[in-house]
């Protein structure tokens, strides 16, 4: 009897657990005003989420951007065709790589101070204090953080695609001395705005709300101890990670 | 020491039970605390004095009984309402809980934000007046981990008090705190409540400090009220939970013991 109730407990535990997270999404949703204060609270942590994390994010699309040339004109040079290295690199980038690393870029740098954060202010009473005070802290706490993860990310990706490129004309131009007409011009010919660019970036919106969905959630129902706030801060690295690849593919495969 | 209006009851509580789980907290706890005084919730450890705070304060339902605090019945507002209510009730919690990411300034000036549309010189001379009134006017730009432990707590207080609030709930205030800042809290407490004619209640374990700062005290074991009175009378009293608590002796009726249902349990599978 006892066993077969912790087995089915451990089976619904992870719906349960969606359904908390989606309840904790409509909450947040609901308690958006358009006040001053709101609007402060929102762009102070764009800042600290999204404009702190604009170092990582750049250093490692540049990087990217030129071990991606490599490897590209590596392979197309067995076929001759090494002229096509910018479309190559950057479609690669403008659909997946660009919204996807940034993610997991995100994850790791902005989701787990996120969690942390709101781990320790819980641990710390701050929660139950605002609670006592009559303040409500899922608008004041949650929302902003959420609203900025939102916004950041589609920016940051936007950001790792450019630095991504300059890294490939680096690479390909200044290293490998290719023609940078023809580099350019397969960008031109071969590349869409929408289709490529714009879905790529609609993506990372949708990464940017999952990423930080979870950090948030994640925070504000961490155990108020040391090990509860590190077990929250692992679980949403690794919860985030998963779920931007199940994510990207499903997307991926039913609206491209 | 006299009390302001001795015949109006501030707190009203009737036959309160409160359950987590199989293991009963309160039990059918009933007392009236009086306008303008300073009453105690004294006993030992883990034994529900935090959760009464926190029933009266309206985060915890009852499971049975009535709390009425200045006429309005707690148990039975709805969130909005509770919402509205807490307005009055001020709180200092145990480690004093200022928000790590605000300014002393920011900290005390967040339920005003949070609550009124005060103009900001207004709002500033507001915080001001609190923070003087604790004796720590000049750091109102320094941030929570550059203050002392006894300082933060009076930050703390600053906050709690800064919407005027008729009724004040303290958890463990002293706590942690050396000698001197606790005499400036104990002061505080006082003068507070006595020069805003405020009623005060205050969960604590230290006996030594509780004679020498309240009105009233209640000492709570086995989920019950094991005895009550003013702290003289409590000092004396023969009644064994009491005087086992009073005098911190091992023997007595609160156990040593920490039994609950769930270890017998545990070992019948």
């Amino acid at each position: 009897m006892a066993v077969s109730e912790s087995y089915i407990s451990k089976l619904t535990a992870p719906v349960a657990q969606s359904g908390q997270c989606l309840l904790f999404l409509f909450r947040m949703i609901s308690s958006i005003r358009f006040n001053a204060s709101q609007l402060r609270a929102v762009l102070q942590q764009t800042y600290l989420i999204g404009a702190r994390s604009l170092v990582i994010i750049m250093i490692c699309g540049f990087f990217v951007g030129m071990v991606l040339s490599l490897q590209a004109i590596n392979a197309l040079e067995q076929f001759g065709a090494s002229d096509q290295v910018s479309l190559l690199v950057v479609k690669s980038l403008f659909r997946e790589l660009g919204p996807v690393l940034t993610a997991l870029l995100f994850a790791g740098r902005a989701g787990t101070s996120v969690t942390a954060e709101i781990g320790l202010m819980k641990a710390t009473n701050q929660i139950e204090a605002m609670e006592l005070m009559a303040i409500d802290p899922i608008q004041v706490i949650a929302l902003p953080r959420f609203l900025a993860g939102l916004i950041s990310l589609p920016l940051l990706t936007a950001m790792f695609n450019a630095l991504a490129i300059l890294g490939s004309i680096v690479f390909a131009i200044g290293v490998m001395d290719m023609d940078s007409g023809i580099f350019w011009s397969k960008l031109q010919n071969g590349i869409y705005f929408y289709k490529d660019f714009i879905g790529g970036i609609w993506k990372s919106l949708v990464f940017g709300g999952l990423v930080s969905l979870i950090a948030v959630y994640f925070g504000y129902t961490a155990k108020p101890t040391g090990a509860g706030v590190g077990t929250a801060t692992t679980n949403t690295v690794v919860l985030s990670s998963v779920l931007i690849l199940v994510f990207d593919f499903i997307m991926t495969s039913f609206f491209t | 020491m006299e009390q302001a209006k001795p015949n109006t009851t501030a707190i009203r509580v009737r036959n309160l039970v409160f359950r987590r789980g199989r293991k009963t907290i309160l039990d059918g706890v009933s007392m009236d605390i009086q306008q303008g005084s300073i009453v105690a919730f004294m006993g030992p450890s883990g034994v529900g004095k935090t959760t009464i705070l926190r029933l009266i304060s309206g985060q915890l339902k009852p499971d049975a009984g009535t709390i009425e605090v200045n006429g309005q019945m707690i148990s039975a507002m709805s969130d909005r309402e509770l919402h509205h209510f807490r307005r009055n009730i001020g709180v200092l919690l145990q480690d004093g809980a200022l928000f790590t990411d605000l300014t002393v300034f920011e900290n005390i000036a967040t339920p005003l934000r949070e609550h009124t549309d005060l103009p900001e010189p207004l709002l500033r001379r507001l915080v001001m007046s609190k923070l003087s009134a604790v004796g720590l006017g000049g750091i109102e730009d320094r941030m929570p981990h550059e203050l002392s432990g006894g300082m933060a707590r009076r930050v703390a207080f600053a906050r709690a008090i800064v919407l005027d609030p008729r009724i004040m709930l303290y958890d463990e205030p002293m706590t942690g705190l050396d000698p001197i800042a606790v005499s400036t809290i104990r002061t505080l407490m006082r003068e507070t409540n006595d020069a805003l004619g405020l009623t005060s209640i205050v969960v604590t374990h230290n006996v030594d400090q509780m004679s020498k700062l309240v009105d009233y005290c209640y000492i709570i074991a086995s989920a019950k009220i094991a005895g009550e009175g003013p702290p003289e009378e409590l000092n004396s009293s023969t009644e064994p939970s009491v005087y086992q608590f009073m005098n911190g002796k091992m023997e007595g009726p609160i156990p040593f013991h920490y039994q609950t249902p769930g270890t017998q349990w545990g070992l019948l599978d």
